[in-house]
C-alpha cells in the first residue's frame, strides 16, 4: 500500500501577494487616522520581537530548525537574536534547567529591560519534563514568571511557531499600564524580585 | 610515536590467531602479584579480576609499562555500591584497553565504605581526572593525590552522596508533583 | 573553591596581573551550557578552568528505576544531535546481555540510520566551525539538508529529533516504500550539497588561516586524555570501535577512516567531512544490499525474540501467548539474566560506552554511560593554553561538545 511521494503537488493560490499586518481598528479620515495608542504599539512591539534564545539542550536543536529557512521565524520578525539581555525582549528557555542553571536564568532575566516576556519551550522548562530527579529544577516558573508554555519533548518547530505567536497575541493586547500595576508587582514580589 | 597507531594487520592477526589472549593476560599478572590478584572472571568475554585497594597503581602500572601487555588506555572509570557486601561497599572499576592487539580488561578494587581512600591514577593517565571527580561526587570515594577532587556535575553545596543506593531519585522538597499517583506514596 | 585571584605575570610582559574572564554558562559562542574562567594576559590565555554539570540531569540514577526499553528514551537524550546512534548502542548492549542474534537485514537498516545520524551530527559541528568563524551561510544551507534526514526519521519512527528508534531485537515496523525513496532522494542530492558546503570553506583563506596551527595536540598526549573519535582520528591514531570491534554487521561493509597530522581545529574540520563522504558510501553500500533480499526475506525487520519483542497488536487480541508476553513486556515482569557487560558504539563524537550490571531483577543494578565528551573535554586547557582568545573560541566549536552527552 505504496503511496508515491509528493511534495506540494496542488499549489494553492496565495491570499494577497505579500501578507501584511492588519490594521487596528480605528476612525480614519482625509489624512488622519486615530486609534487607541495601545494598539499602535502593540502593533509595533510583537512584530519585531527579539528574542533571546536560551537553549540548553534538545529544544534548542529544534530552535535552530526552526530558524532555519524551512520553518523560518524571520518572517515574524524575529530574525535579530540577540544575546545580550540588555536588549532583548523575549527570553526563550529551551532545554532542561538544572539547579546549578537556575540563578543563571534569574540573573539574565534581571538583566532584561521592561517590557519583557518569558516562553518556556519543551516539558523540561515547563515542568521538568522526564527528569523527575534531584537535580532538575521541576519548571522554570519556580525561579521566574513565564506568559507562554509550549509542551513536547521536543515540540515541533510548527509547535514553536505557535507558542510564539501566542506570545504575540500577549504583546499586541497588553495595556500600556500593566508594568506599572500592583497586580504585576505583586507577581515580581512572590519571585522575590523587586 | 609509532607504537600508538593501531596496526590494522595485527587486529586481523589478533583475531584470527590470538595472540594475546586472556590466558596469557592472567598468567602474567598471577606471576607477578601472586595470589594478591584474584577473582578471574570472564563474563561475556572480558576478563576481569580484582586486587586489594592499596595494590590499584602497582597493578595498573604493571600493565601499562609491560612490553607484552600494552594496556594504555583508560576507557573508563566509575565505580559500583553494594549496600550489602559489608567491608566491600564500594568497588572502583577500570576499563582498560590495549589499543595495538585490540583487547580489553576490567579491573575491580573493594573499598570499606567507612574509609573510601583510593591512590588517584591521575599521574598514569590524564584522562582519569574528571572520572575520579564525577565518582568522587556521586559516591565519595576519596582519591588520594588527586590534584583537584571537588565536585563536577552536582551543586558544590549538596552534602550528601547521591548514587548511593540510600537515597531517593526525587527531590524530596519539590510539591507540585504527587508522589501519590506515581505510586510511590 | 579555587580562589581566582589575578595571577602575577613575570616582568617584561605588557600586564602586571591577568585578566578574568568568565565564558559563563550563557554565551553565543558556547554550544551548551558549560563555562570556562580564563586568565588572559593581553589577547594571550594564561590558564582555563573548566565547569561542567549545568545540565546534570542524573541518568544514571533514573536508569536504576526503568525496566530496559524504558531506558532508550534516557538514551535519546545524551547526543542529542545523532540519537540514533545512542539508541542502537543502547539495543545492542541490550541485545548482548540477553544474547539475541539479529538477521542480517536488520543489521544492514541499523546502518543506515547510524550513519545518517552522524551525518547529521557532523554537519551540526562543521557549521558552526563555520558560524563561529563568521560565515552563517553554510549553517543555513546544511540546515535544510537536516531536515532531510528528520523526514526520513520520521517515516520510521515518528519523531525527528529524540527519535527513540528501534526496539531491542530490531525495529518497530518496516521501513515503507516512502522512506526508501526520502532515502533515495538524499543520496542523489546530498553530495552536491556537500561539495559546494566544503567549496565555501576549504580553500578561504580567512577560514583556513583561523583554523590551522591553532587547538592542536599530539596523538600521545591525546591517548593519554582518552580521545576517541574524529578528535583522535584527527591526531593521527585511527582508532574505530566500527574497525575494532565490528557490530552490527560493518565488517560486511568496505571503508576507509580518514585521519589528520596535527590535532588542530582544522584536521579536525576536515577529518568529519571525510567522515561524512564515508558515511554516504556506506549508507549506498547497506542500500543495495538491502534491496537485494527479496520475496520473505524482505519482510524481516525483527529479530524473533518475544519474550522482550511486543507481537502483533491482532496477535495480542487472538492468540493466548501473544497476550501473556504483552503484558509481562509491558509490565516490566520478563526477567533479564544477571550478569556484567561493557559494550561500545561509535558514536558521531567517540566511543560511546554502556556499562551495564543487571542482578537478575527487571530493572539495571547499575548502568555507567561513557560519555566521550565528558572525557576529552578536560584536555581543552591544553589546547588553548598560549593561544589567544578568538581561536580559544574556534577550539571550543571544533571538539564538538554536546553539553547533554557531557553532563548526562
Amino acid at each position: 500500500m505504496s503511496r508515491p511521494v509528493s511534495y506540494n503537488l496542488n499549489s494553492k493560490p496565495m491570499e494577497n501577494d505579500i501578507s501584511m499586518v492588519g490594521m487596528p481598528d480605528g476612525y480614519q479620515g482625509e489624512g488622519f487616522f486615530a486609534t487607541k495608542l495601545n494598539d499602535v504599539v502593540g502593533l509595533a512591539r510583537k512584530n519585531s520581537i527579539w528574542p533571546l534564545p536560551f537553549a540548553t539542550s534538545c529544544c534548542g536543536i529544534e530552535f535552530m530548525a526552526t530558524m532555519g529557512s524551512h520553518y523560518d521565524l524571520a518572517r515574524f520578525g524575529a530574525e535579530r537574536v540577540g544575546f545580550s539581555p540588555r536588549q532583548c525582549d523575549l527570553l526563550m528557555v529551551m532545554g532542561t534547567i538544572a539547579k546549578k542553571m537556575g540563578p543563571v536564568v534569574k540573573q539574565v532575566y534581571l538583566q532584561m529591560a521592561e517590557p519583557r516576556w518569558v516562553i518556556a519551550v519543551g516539558a523540561c522548562a515547563s515542568s521538568g519534563g522526564i527528569f523527575d530527579t534531584y537535580s532538575v529544577l521541576q519548571g522554570i516558573d519556580q525561579v521566574v514568571p513565564v506568559d507562554v508554555y509550549v509542551p513536547g519533548c521536543p515540540p515541533r518547530p510548527e509547535a514553536i511557531l505557535d507558542g510564539f505567536m501566542r506570545i504575540q497575541d500577549l504583546i499586541g493586547k497588553e495595556s500600556l499600564r500593566r508594568r506599572n500595576g500592583e497586580r504585576y508587582k505583586n507577581l515580581l514580589e512572590s519571585y522575590g524580585i523587586q | 610515536m609509532d607504537g600508538w597507531i593501531v596496526n590494522h594487520q595485527a587486529i586481523e592477526d589478533s583475531n584470527s590467531l590470538a595472540m594475546l589472549t586472556n590466558e596469557i593476560v592472567k598468567q602474567r599478572l598471577t606471576e607477578k602479584f601472586t595470589e594478591q590478584v584474584m577473582n578471574f572472571q570472564e563474563p561475556y568475554g572480558m576478563l576481569t579480576f580484582e586486587a586489594p585497594k592499596e595494590m590499584n597503581l602497582k597493578v595498573l602500572n604493571f600493565l601499562f609499562d609491560d612490553e607484552e601487555l600494552r594496556f594504555r588506555f583508560l576507557t573508563d572509570l566509575q565505580a559500583v555500591h553494594y549496600p550489602d557486601m559489608i567491608g566491600r561497599e564500594l568497588a572502583v572499576v577500570y576499563h582498560l584497553h590495549n589499543l595495538i592487539d585490540n583487547v580489553r580488561i576490567r579491573f575491580k578494587v573493594f573499598t570499606d565504605i567507612q574509609q573510601p581512600d583510593v591512590y588517584t591514577a591521575t599521574g598514569l593517565f590524564s584522562s582519569a581526572n574528571w572520572m575520579e571527580r564525577e565518582t568522587y561526587d556521586f559516591f565519595g570515594v576519596n582519591f588520594v593525590g588527586h590534584p583537584n577532587l571537588k565536585r563536577i556535575l552536582n551543586v558544590e553545596e549538596m552534602d550528601y552522596f547521591p548514587m548511593r543506593k540510600e537515597f531517593p531519585l526525587e527531590d524530596q522538597s519539590r510539591i507540585d508533583k504527587d508522589d501519590e499517583m506515581f505510586g510511590r506514596g | 573553591m579555587i580562589e581566582h585571584g589575578h595571577i602575577k605575570l613575570p616582568e617584561g610582559s605588557i600586564e602586571k596581573t591577568t585578566t578574568t574572564l568568565n565564558l559563563g554558562p550563557t554565551h553565543p559562542a558556547t554550544h551548551g551550557v558549560f563555562q570556562n574562567i580564563i586568565e588572559l594576559d593581553g589577547e594571550r590565555i594564561v590558564s582555563a578552568e573548566q565547569t561542567v554539570g549545568y545540565i546534570h540531569r542524573a541518568f544514571e540514577k533514573i536508569a536504576e528505576r526503568r525496566p530496559l526499553y524504558q531506558i532508550t528514551p534516557l538514551t535519546d537524550r545524551l547526543n542529542y544531535c545523532s540519537s540514533p546512534i545512542n539508541n542502537m548502542g543502547w539495543h545492542l548492549t541490550c541485545e548482548k546481555l540477553l544474547g539475541i542474534q539479529l538477521p542480517k537485514r536488520v543489521d544492514y537498516l541499523r546502518v543506515i540510520i547510524m550513519e545518517l545520524a552522524r551525518i547529521s551530527d557532523h554537519l551540526i559541528c562543521n557549521s558552526i566551525v563555520g558560524v563561529d568563524t563568521g560565515a552563517y551561510t553554510g549553517f543555513l544551507y546544511v540546515m535544510q539538508y537536516r531536515e532531510l534526514i528528520y523526514e526520513i526519521y520520521e517515516e520510521i519512527c515518528g519523531s525527528r529529533l529524540t527519535t527513540n528508534i528501534g526496539r531491542i531485537g530490531g525495529f518497530e515496523r518496516n521501513f515503507n516504500d516512502i522512506a526508501f525513496q526520502k532515502l533515495e532522494k538524499f543520496l542523489k542530492e546530498y553530495p552536491k550539497v556537500l561539495k559546494e558546503f566544503i567549496n565555501l570553506f576549504e580553500r578561504n583563506r580567512i577560514f583556513m588561516e583561523r583554523t590551522q596551527g591553532t587547538g592542536g595536540i599530539s596523538a600521545d598526549r591525546a591517548l593519554n586524555y582518552g580521545f576517541t573519535g574524529p578528535n583522535l582520528r584527527a591526531a593521527g591514531v585511527d582508532y574505530d570501535v566500527r574497525v575494532h570491534t565490528p557490530y552490527s554487521s560493518y565488517q560486511d561493509f568496505d571503508f576507509k577512516l580518514p585521519t589528520g597530522t596535527t590535532g588542530d581545529n582544522f584536521d579536525r574540520w576536515q577529518v568529519r567531512n571525510e567522515e561524512m563522504w564515508e558515511s554516504l558510501s556506506i549508507i549506498e553500500q547497506a542500500y543495495k544490499k538491502v534491496q537485494e533480499f527479496k520475496g520473505k526475506e524482505a519482510e524481516v525487520f525483527h529479530a524473533d525474540v518475544p519474550e522482550y519483542y511486543l507481537p502483533e497488536k491482532e496477535d495480542v487480541y487472538t492468540k493466548m501467548e501473544a497476550l501473556i508476553w504483552h503484558f509481562k513486556i509491558i509490565m516490566g515482569e520478563t526477567k533479564i539474566p544477571p550478569g556484567e557487560l561493557y559494550s561500545s558504539v561509535e558514536g558521531a563524537n567517540g566511543e560511546l560506552g554502556f556499562y551495564l550490571i543487571s542482578d537478575g531483577g527487571r530493572t539495571p543494578y547499575r548502568l555507567h554511560f561513557r560519555r566521550p565528551c565528558f572525557i576529552y573535554y578536560q584536555a581543552y586547557e591544553e589546547l588553548t593554553k598560549g593561544g589567544m582568545l578568538s581561536d580559544a573560541i574556534v577550539t571550543l566549536s571544533s571538539l564538538n561538545l554536546i553539553a547533554g552527552e557531557m553532563d548526562g
